[in-house]
């Protein structure tokens, strides 16, 4: 994974301040960035002329990177990840200061001590009201939240379908490796059905999860998908889910080489990839396995067909809309089927009102008509009398 | 105008009870803003059912408003009550045990049909038998009179019936000589778009004041001269308003904005409903998914340097105590208010208890101390909810503040405080480095300040200040994770430390009553009027017996020891079953006695005062 980023093609970067798609935003308030794919960005202010010069911040991936020893097992999927955002951070032209990580309790969740930025490793499952407090509080801040499958599904998943459906415009990464990590190996909420883990020697009889599911149930605003082991895709999830206005969701499959290795290795390795995952891309075709395979919408499932034998072509299927609730829905409903290839990509994207501006517009608006309250008119208010 | 006489009473205690739709607490109010007005001191007890509308008529359904005002020093919603008005049979047999003998008992008879007596369990009807011959029963046809009256008012038959208590209203403030005007300038406001219910109440009011005046029923009518308070600006004052406004005050005088986060229980919800609406009071609120998240948010908006506060009740504290550990070991500020209810469990959702000061003190896992203040009067809870705030941003730690059921909705007159009085709050944020590695300038998030022992606060958005922080055990200074023995040693001393330098600021303790003698009573939170009402009755029956206060119940204040030595016994009464008493135990080695009441009703200052004729006596 190291070399990931040799190509070094400098994603245009903006100064801090600018480009807030809220002009009215006070300044340093994580500038997002503009380039957003067709379809999605149709309300965004253009950038004035100038503004998408070079390396905007002049940090660098060190300059993110805290003094603390990473402490995961050697070869975790957890490096790929930190090291994807280490190296996104300087892109994306938010002021360190202004950038903070926010974690629950797990492998996943020791994070922010790795993050030279602001930072809080709080407590199991908690980190998106942790996170809501902040954001709420402070809306001009970069608010990340990290969690683990356990901790965002299983202890805290009432906060994880609460945060969606109030649209904090912060990040979310949920890594799943469908394992307890920390606890040393129990099966959590995304662990397959039968499986045998340390508190399941005959099997856990849970259903599990679905992820993208869950959130988008929740009315989360934005849902994606991606893998540690393509670091150019995950860069690209986390870019989009920063552009994002509102919680942008993405879960990431993430290898716990101790306790549940090579539990995605089917659609994260070489041999079996291509013929296993699609790529789902906004505007584009469904095709996979090279090409040679597409999905076709056949009443309310999506179907595979073969794109070789000539009868059908990367036309016949199925052109993906991340706007539509629906084919979002499809989509993240295929999963782990033997027959069909598992999905990742940006599933659904919608603009709704962010839960900070509308707390902040609803306070705008008691001091636009009552003004700046005072204390003693509130204390001496009701009926009063004097004495003496 | 009949010839009436008119008495002068020092105090009165009238207790209004009917059913859940009666519109009791309503009354209650009412005759206190009227007693407010006409200068008395006071001090009220609500007390209602947990269900929302039991079924009409049923014991459980019965809801009441006690009031105790007079021309002298009120401390307590009083002992027994003079004055009972009863909406139907079952007000009557829920309150009879509360009435003294010889007191007066006002009844709408017309309520007082087999159905509802049925439903009261009464075998026989007592206002026809001898059950009630202690008392001085006054039977008015509340319903046929009211009917009578709004007969042409165009309002429907369940409209009229519901406007009773009005009527029952203007007669108790006849009867007491109360102002009719804050009641009809309320009610002139409350229904403003209503203008047929408007008339209709406003004339049942005047109706049933004017009844008094001319009915045969009545030959003494009362009053209750004004009280001699401190002189200045009084309101009537509800706990849970008073705990509001002091973290607005805390707001105010700090700069700081607050985000306060609750998820609903009673009965602290009325501090959310009051807080959400003071938007312009620079008062952020959000009603979470639950108490977790509620402190959750409330953490995460501190670590943003905003003042975080939540509150609940006993069973949300539960729910919150693993947060608040997070909040102790970051080291953020925080206030977790705790209304008290009687528990455990749902326990008596809608009455009062003190039951929550061992969750309070010791409800966390790991050695994680933190101060409680508590408030002890309706008032009171203004001053201890700006001290609160301000302890917990002047030591960057986590404050418990506990209230409880007959605080949040008891009230009293309250002397409006003048904002130039409140105890400075000034806040500083770190705002550069404080150290040096290698030569470079960094932050230390855990270098001290060393009167108070506080880390500093340092605001996301400060260049040259990121830092992380967490519920992994820190290294001093640092802030790295250490997992070094010697340094979690030292780190649970630090944090315990700090929490205990808290009275350094404690002003020395009041003692009321006998400065030394046979009995020394320790009290907390509510009951403080209860005993100092006990201890003003022994002091003047020639006893040496004296009372103290525990405002901060943790840290306790330095000189109780000194204090202790004057008294022969001691004794500790409390809404619980013996919670201070027990700490006190085991703080000063020395036979503190409980004294407990777990019913979920305040303690009469008779009880307390009872109890210790009897230590006295042997
Ligand atoms: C209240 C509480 N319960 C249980 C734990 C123990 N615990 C720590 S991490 C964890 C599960 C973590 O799983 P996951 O979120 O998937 O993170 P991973 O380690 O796999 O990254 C558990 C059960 C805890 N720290 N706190
Ligand atoms: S236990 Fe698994 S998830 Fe945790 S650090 Fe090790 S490999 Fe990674
Ligand atoms: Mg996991």
């Amino acid at each position: 994974m190291a070399d990931q980023d040799k190509s070094k093609k400098r994603k245009p970067t903006l100064p801090p301040g600018v480009g807030a798609k809220k002009p009215t935003m006070p300044p340093g308030m994580g500038a997002k960035k503009p380039t957003m794919p067709p379809g999605a960005g149709g309300k965004k202010p253009t950038m004035p002329p100038g503004a998408q010069g070079d390396g905007a911040s002049g940090l660098t991936r060190a300059d993110f990177s805290s003094d603390q020893d990473v402490r995961w097992c050697p070869g975790c999927g957890d490096y790929a990840i930190l090291a994807t955002v280490q190296r996104l951070m300087p892109e994306l032209g938010v002021p360190r200061e202004n950038t903070v990580f926010i974690s629950g309790i797990g492998c996943s969740s020791r994070f922010p001590y790795y993050m030279e930025t602001y930072g809080m490793h709080s407590i199991h499952g908690r980190a998106p009201t942790i996170a809501t407090g902040l954001k709420a509080s402070r809306p001009e801040l970069d608010v990340w939240i990290v969690t683990g499958d356990g901790d965002g599904l299983s202890i805290g998943g009432n906060h994880l379908i609460h945060i969606m459906r109030r649209n904090l415009n912060v990040q979310m990464i949920l890594f799943n490796n469908q394992i307890y990590g920390l606890t040393k190996g129990q099966y959590s909420p995304t662990s397959e059905a039968g499986k045998v883990t340390k508190s399941t020697p005959f099997g856990s009889i849970d259903h599990p999860f679905n992820p993208s599911a869950v959130v988008l149930g929740a009315d989360a605003t934005f849902v994606a998908r991606t893998m540690d082991r393509d670091p150019k895709h995950m860069k690209e999830m986390f870019t989009r889910s920063h552009a994002h206005r509102g919680t942008g969701f993405v879960e990431v499959y993430q290898n716990c080489n101790i306790f549940n290795d090579g539990a995605f290795f089917q659609f994260t390795e070489k041999d079996s990839r291509a013929d296993r995952t699609v790529y789902v891309e906004h505007g584009k075709p469904l095709v996979y396995a090279g090409g040679s395979r597409g999905l076709r919408l056949e009443g309310f499932s999506l179907k595979s067909v073969d794109l070789e034998s000539g009868s059908l072509s990367a036309s016949d299927c199925l052109v993906y809309d991340e706007t539509s609730r629906e084919l979002a829905t499809i989509i993240s409903r295929m999963h782990w089927d033997p027959h069909m290839p598992q999905p990742f990509g940006v599933f659904y994207q919608e603009e709704r009102p962010t839960y900070e501006d509308m707390l902040h517009a609803q306070v705008d608006d008691v001091l636009k008509r009552s003004g700046t309250g005072s204390l003693e008119d509130l204390l001496s208010g009701g009926d009063t009398w004097t004495v003496g | 105008m009949a010839n009436k006489t008119l008495e002068t009473l020092p105090e009165a205690t009238i207790l209004f009870a009917g059913d859940s739709g009666d519109g009791m607490q309503l009354t209650g109010s009412q005759f206190t803003l009227a007693t407010a007005y006409a200068m008395n001191d006071l001090a009220t007890l609500p007390d209602f059912p947990a269900e929302i509308r039991a079924p009409a008529g049923t014991t459980y359904g019965v809801s009441g408003f006690q009031l105790h005002f007079g021309s002298v020093d009120i401390r307590t919603p009083g002992d027994e009550v003079d004055l009972l008005v009863a909406m139907n049979p079952a007000a009557l047999k829920v309150n009879l045990d509360r009435v003294r003998l010889g007191g007066t008992i006002l009844v709408n008879s017309n309520a007082f049909d087999q159905r509802s007596l049925d439903l009261a369990h009464y075998d026989a009807n007592p206002l026809e038998d001898t059950s009630l011959d202690k008392y001085r029963v006054i039977q008015v046809e509340l319903t046929r009179l009211t009917r009578e009256t709004l007969k042409e008012s165009g309002l429907n038959q369940k409209e009229i019936d519901r406007s009773k208590n009005m009527f029952a209203l203007g007669l108790a403030l006849w009867l007491y000589s109360r102002p009719l005007e804050p009641a009809e300038s309320w009610i002139s406001r409350k229904f403003a778009k209503k203008p047929d219910i408007l008339d209709a109440n406003l004339e049942l009011l005047r109706k049933g004041f004017y009844f008094g005046e001319t009915t045969e029923l009545f030959v003494t009518r009362y009053e209750v001269t004004p009280a001699t308070l401190p002189p200045g600006r009084y309101r009537a004052i509800q706990g849970v308003h008073a705990l509001a406004m002091g973290i607005v005050a805390a707001a105010k005088k700090s700069g700081l904005k607050v985000f306060y986060g609750s998820y609903p229980i009673t009965p602290a919800s009325d501090i959310l409903h009051a807080l959400s609406r003071f938007k312009n009071h620079g008062i952020m609120t959000v009603q979470a998914e639950d108490e977790i998240a509620a402190v959750g948010m409330a953490i995460g908006a501190s670590f943003g340097g905003t003042l975080g506060v939540t509150g609940t009740s006993g069973p949300g504290v539960a729910l919150k105590t693993e947060a608040m550990g997070l909040a102790h070991i970051t080291e953020l500020p925080l206030v977790v208010v705790n209304v008290q209810r009687g528990g455990p469990s749902t326990g008596l959702p809608t009455k009062t208890e003190q039951s929550d000061l061992m969750q309070a003190m010791y409800g966390r896992n790991g050695d994680a101390p933190l101060p409680i203040i508590a408030a002890s009067t309706p008032g009171d809870c203004f001053e201890a909810a700006y001290e609160a705030c301000r302890m917990a941003v002047k030591y960057m730690t986590p404050v418990i503040l506990l209230s409880d059921g007959y605080l949040a909705n008891g009230s009293e007159p309250w002397l409006i405080p003048s904002v130039d009085d409140l105890a400075d709050f000034e806040v500083e944020f770190a705002a550069e480095p404080n150290a040096e590695e290698d030569g470079a300038p960094t932050y230390h998030p855990y270098k001290r300040n060393s009167g108070t022992l506080a880390r500093p606060w340092a605001r996301p958005g400060t260049a040259g200040l990121e830092h992380r922080v967490g519920g992994l055990e820190k290294a001093d200074i640092t802030g790295n994770v250490s997992y070094d023995p010697a340094n979690h040693e030292h780190m649970t001393h630090v944090r315990a430390a700090k929490v205990a330098r808290i009275q350094q600021e404690i002003p020395p303790t009041e003692v009321f009553g006998a400065e030394e003698g046979d009995v020394l009573i320790v009290g907390w939170g509510s009951t403080r009027g209860a005993i100092e009402a006990a201890v003003a009755r022994l002091r003047e029956d020639g006893q040496a017996v004296g009372s103290i206060h525990l405002r901060w119940v943790n840290p306790l204040p330095p000189d109780l020891s000194d204090i202790f030595t004057r008294y022969n016994a001691y004794l500790v009464p409390e809404l619980n079953n013996g919670q201070l008493v027990r700490m006190l135990r085991a703080e000063f080695l020395l036979p503190f006695e409980p004294l407990n009441k777990i019913q979920g009703r305040p303690y009469g200052p008779s009880e307390i005062q009872q109890h210790v004729m009897g230590m006295i006596n042997g």
